[in-house]
């Protein structure tokens, strides 16, 4: 072990960076103290190093500290995690510390925050259907155990309601396993935060949970640290612990605009948007930690929310995150005005493991030709009341009308629920199939014959008179 | 091997690390660094100061720390063996690094790519005394009960053969030993090393001209692509490029499939993974996995690595056509690999072109798929080999006047566009028919036996796409006027295309019977659809009401001849018969 060496060659500072020289032995990606002429600790991170040039990001900001004074220790390690079970019902600091003011973490052990890429060979492919009891999710976007499914959201929409159902909800059917929640918050409001954390009170799930919290007016750097320590945190659980964990991330957008001040500070060639080019790679480095591990009984799911700028879903942060997570949960403004809770955009929304995870012993049989109809139908419903805003209702065939009416009536009774309303994924695809009577046979081209005369309310009516 | 040249550290700037004193190294030499000797490669020299990209995390590493030249560019091992693996961007073999180092990956361990213990049994198919050169076959391996692997004479090497005989080897010994004119003795492995950065030489390139069918309809029927042949399948995320790319490993008619997860989602290698032992291939009934080679290299591992896990694969690609076979390699996705390039190509400094990316963007991937192509293997006996490239590419926004999408359009000859609008209709696959389009067309009337049947197909694909410009056109005219305003024969395209469409182009993937369609039945289900638009029209003619021809029971017949086996495709056939029957009660009831 390298001893801690300290270093008064502060030479520059500039927005979050520093600039400390004549350093030797100094390592890419280890962290520093930074001791202020006050005596008070910042934290920092080395970004880059040459020869004995070393540049440092400071989390906490650089306001206050001078070029003279200020003593750096150099700490010789990665930035670390100090972990135990007794990390479950506390809230840390964006930066790893109690914030609840609880005593210190005795560690049973310190994890680097970054961790190590998963080898792609040990993982487990997730399959085990996750019943969140919201229909949207249940029967048209399956969540499964080990998936990443994010929420894009825009600023006035109420993801915070669909997070905290799904923290509330979300159960594996038919099984009682240890389960547990980390949530970490990246520049929120403080209400944000509180909503999810009473929330959590209030259903007695706090006892399960591990919070990270950095608020909207807590440093802004920090937050490139905060969601590594809440996956570190849930890595722990999952595979030390076996636990099933779940990781809520709020909000994405603000954790990239760190990032894009640290790129931008660096004089770094940006990308789209001013952000860096290497974005992709760093969100990736952050999604990928969910899953599972085969022989290991944990998995991590992860829900990351994110607010679209402008609402607009090619906007880089919506847009690379979809690149990486395996679907997404998207909410719609349209739908939030219409009093449609919760908003989701059921056409656009997505998620990519949901073939494995449903059918016969997970679900029910009918469940992929069900959502494949459902969608269907949907999306022409959708596309007449398109033309009917622009041509008025009388110009569409009735062919037209009744999609519409079928629209109407999925939105109203199929996509809206209360957000306290925990539905059976069975109360949803009977719903589906409710909705579904209005059509032929002949149009539901999407559904095997057989399941139509087995699940069709009027088929399965006949069959229980007879 | 020569004496190894230490340099030192000078600078550590994530994935790029400057050394000194490196004097004598070579450009794209393989150097180890650092304390815990992570692989890297060199990418810049300025006298004796080199630039390193490393495929490793560099965390931990500083100034002052040793790093040693390899004096060997980045090379695949190729041999047996190769069939049935899964590797990184380096050819590590991945199963293996969870034995050494669990189910995390940790750095700095180099495993070879091919098993050292394992033993193949060795059939030569030359004897001793026989003058052979590069390229030229000397024996060959089973194996997989699908692959014989064919042994041959490295580059560069030609001679005598001696001490060849049959027997169990380990990919280190020597087969053979082959002795040049000039008496200098080279021994014959079944390994051999090739730079991944190099293309594989052939004897001489020929054009690609027979249809890879791969039991898609939309693709085999309006879009293919050949044994050879280049294509791309830009879209946005969730239009399922890769669901288009893993259905094609599955269903492709190629010997050898190398797939490439380059920068994607690790839980989707871990679905091929799964699934392609499971999977039985539709020609030989044997495991998909017996004829592929995976490399995955997610988006979480070391960007480097990325750069590297493209050329990693095509090639083993190029390896296996030079044995003579049907070779297809999917890349997705290209963007990926592009963003690689981009992000090593900012921490050197260099001047960018457009959106960051690097000068040499375009260059490089024009290389990669020019690696693509019908051949006529080096050596003896003479030999056909093919190579497909068919890469995804992730443009930001779905945007395709992306830099990546440009470049890759330059070069290929087939283009599956994917649209946002289809995927959210759930029309899978979401290849758009009106702005994709293939070079290759010509070859799809070829690749029937009956070459009546192939250009009546040609003709109905012709008359299948007309159908589809006329309906976009009269969406159009819908749009202005309403659907009253169409004449009779108008409202019948519609539907006819709307079949088209839900009938025939929209597949399902993960439907048992659906997920592959062979040539024979696309022709008879293609030949229905049509069959039902001619009947209609003459009953039109003859005055029937549209509503009437729209309603019979037997469009729910055609709708579902998708699900219908391979093994009872004639009753398609019987469908067309109904067709005619219950237009014939149409007309009658016209009459009276």
């Amino acid at each position: 072990m390298l001893s801690i060496k300290e270093y008064q060659t502060v030479s520059s500072i500039a927005g979050p960076l520093m600039m400390v020289e004549m350093v030797d032995e100094a390592k890419y990606g280890h962290i520093v103290d930074i001791e202020l002429a006050d005596g008070s600790i910042r934290h920092g991170q080395i970004l880059q190093v040459e020869n004995d040039k070393v540049l440092v990001q400071v989390f906490e900001g650089t306001r206050g500290i001078d070029v003279e004074k200020s003593t750096v220790r150099f700490l010789a390690k990665p930035l670390e995690l100090a972990i135990s079970p007794e990390i479950l019902g506390r809230v840390f600091t964006g930066l790893g510390e109690p914030k609840d003011g609880g005593p210190a973490i005795i560690p049973d052990k310190r994890l680097d925050i970054n961790s190590r890429p998963i080898n792609p060979y040990a993982r487990d492919y997730p399959n085990e259907f996750i019943q969140t009891g919201i229909s949207t999710i249940d029967g048209l976007n399956p969540l499964v155990r080990g998936q990443k499914l994010p929420v894009f959201s825009g600023a006035g929409l109420p993801h915070d309601q669909i997070t905290a159902q799904l923290a509330r909800q979300a159960t594996v059917l038919g099984k009682a396993e240890a389960f547990a929640v980390v949530f970490a918050a990246m520049g929120i409001t403080f209400e944000a935060a509180q909503f999810f954390i009473n929330d959590l009170h209030e259903t007695g799930a706090i006892e399960r949970a591990v919070m990270f919290i950095n608020l909207a007016n807590d440093p802004a750097i920090e937050r490139i640290a905060t969601p590594r320590f809440a996956l570190t945190a849930a890595e722990y659980l999952a595979y030390e612990l076996d636990m099933h964990v779940l990781v809520i991330l709020n909000d994405m957008t603000n954790y990239c605009e760190a990032l894009r001040e640290i790129s931008a500070a660096r004089k770094e060639v940006p990308g789209r948007r001013g952000y860096p080019g290497y974005l992709y790679t760093d969100l990736a480095t952050v999604y990928e930690r969910a899953g599972r591990i085969k022989n290991k009984k944990g998995s991590i799911t992860m829900v990351p929310v994110l607010t679209m700028p402008e609402d607009d879903k090619t906007h880089p942060v919506p847009d690379l995150t979809g690149y990486i997570t395996e679907g997404q949960i998207i909410l719609s403004r349209s739908l939030h005005r219409k009093a449609v809770s919760p908003p989701v955009d059921v056409l656009p929304s997505l998620s990519r493991l949901k073939d494995k995870g449903i059918g016969e012993g997970k679900t029910r049989e009918d469940h992929a030709d069900l959502y494949n109809q459902l969608y269907a139908a949907y999306a022409r419903g959708k596309e007449a009341q398109e033309l009917a805003a622009i041509m008025g209702e009388a110009a569409l065939s009735d062919e037209d009308k009744k999609y519409m009416t079928f629209a109407d009536k999925f939105e109203a009774e199929y996509v809206s629920q209360d957000y306290y309303e925990n539905r059976t994924v069975e109360q949803t695809l009977n719903l589906g199939w409710e909705l579904l009577s209005m059509f032929e046979n002949v149009e539901l081209k999407r559904i095997d014959i057989k399941l139509i005369q087995k699940y069709m309310p009027k088929f399965r009516k006949a069959k229980q008179k007879a | 091997m020569a004496d190894k040249k230490v340099g030192r550290i000078v600078k550590v700037a994530g994935p790029v690390v400057v050394a000194e004193g490196m004097t004598g190294v070579r450009m794209y030499d393989v150097v180890r660094v650092g304390n815990l000797n992570l692989i890297g490669e060199i990418v810049e020299l300025h006298s004796d100061r080199a630039s390193i990209q490393v495929y490793e995390e560099t965390t931990g590493i500083g100034p002052g720390e040793p790093v040693t030249d390899t004096q060997a560019p980045l090379s695949v091992e190729l041999g047996p063996g190769l069939i049935e693996s899964i590797y990184d961007g380096i050819q590590r073999p991945l199963n293996d690094l969870v034995e050494a180092e669990g189910e995390f990956m940790s750095r700095g361990n180099m495993l070879p790519g091919l098993n050292r213990e394992k033993k193949w049994h060795f059939q030569p198919s030359v004897k001793d005394g026989t003058k052979v050169a590069s390229g030229d076959v000397i024996g060959q391996v089973q194996e997989t009960t699908q692959i014989s692997h064919k042994i041959m004479v490295p580059f560069g090497i030609s001679g005598t053969v001696h001490k060849i005989s049959e027997g169990d080897y380990t990919v280190e010994q020597t087969v053979t030993v082959c002795t040049a004119e000039d008496g200098t003795e080279t021994e014959i492995k079944l390994m051999q090393k090739w730079p991944v950065r190099s293309a594989r030489q052939p004897k001489a390139r020929l054009t690609p001209d027979t249809l890879l069918v791969t039991g898609q309809r939309v693709i085999d029927s309006f879009f293919p692509v050949t044994k050879g042949g280049t294509a791309c399948v830009p879209g946005p995320f969730g239009t399922g490029k890769t669901v288009v790319q893993h259905q094609l490993a599955k269903w492709v008619d190629a010997d050898v499939v190398v797939y490439v997860g380059c920068g994607e989602r690790g839980n989707e290698m871990t679905d091929v993974l799964m699934e392609f032992p499971e999977l039985k291939d539709p020609r030989s009934g044997e495991p998909l996995m017996k004829r592929s080679v995976l490399i995955a290299n997610t988006s979480n591992m070391p960007v480097a690595a990325r750069e590297a896990s493209v050329y990693t694969g095509i090639t083993i690609a190029e390896y296996f056509r030079d044995m003579g076979y049907v070779v297809a390699l999917m890349a997705d996705s290209t963007s990926r690999w592009a963003e690689a390039m981009r992000e090593i190509s900012t921490r050197l400094e260099e001047m960018p072109a457009e959106e960051g990316y690097p000068a040499y963007l375009a260059a490089r991937i024009a290389a990669f798929y020019e690696r693509a192509g019908r051949v006529i293997c080096l050596g003896n006996p003479e030999r056909e080999g093919t190579l497909s490239i068919i890469g995804a590419v992730s443009p930001p926004g779905g945007d395709l006047s992306d830099s990546v999408v440009q470049a890759t359009l330059h070069v290929v000859k087939v283009f599956w566009s994917l649209e946002g609008r289809l995927a959210y209709q759930r029309h899978f696959p979401a290849i758009s028919w009106l702005t994709s389009y293939s070079f290759y067309k010509d070859s799809l009337k070829d690749c029937f036996e009956d070459k009546e049947q192939g250009r009546e197909m040609e003709k109905m694909t012709v008359d299948a796409m007309g159908l589809l410009e006329q309906e976009a056109e009269l969406l159009e005219i819908v749009r202005l006027v309403g659907a009253e305003a169409l004449s009779p024969t108008d409202r019948l395209s519609l539907e006819t295309s709307r079949s088209i469409r839900e009938d025939y182009l929209h597949q399902n993937a993960f439907h048992e019977v659906d997920t592959h369609t062979s040539m024979p039945k696309q022709y008879e289900m293609l030949k229905t659809i049509l069959h039902f638009h001619k009947q209609a029209l003459v009953a039109i003619e003859a005055g029937v009401e549209t509503a009437d021809i729209f309603k019979l029971a037997v469009r729910e017949d055609i709708a579902r001849a998708k699900y219908i086996p391979q093994a009872e495709i004639n009753k398609i056939a019987d469908i067309r018969k109904t067709i005619e029957d219950q237009m014939k009660k149409l007309h009658t009831s016209v009459v009276t």
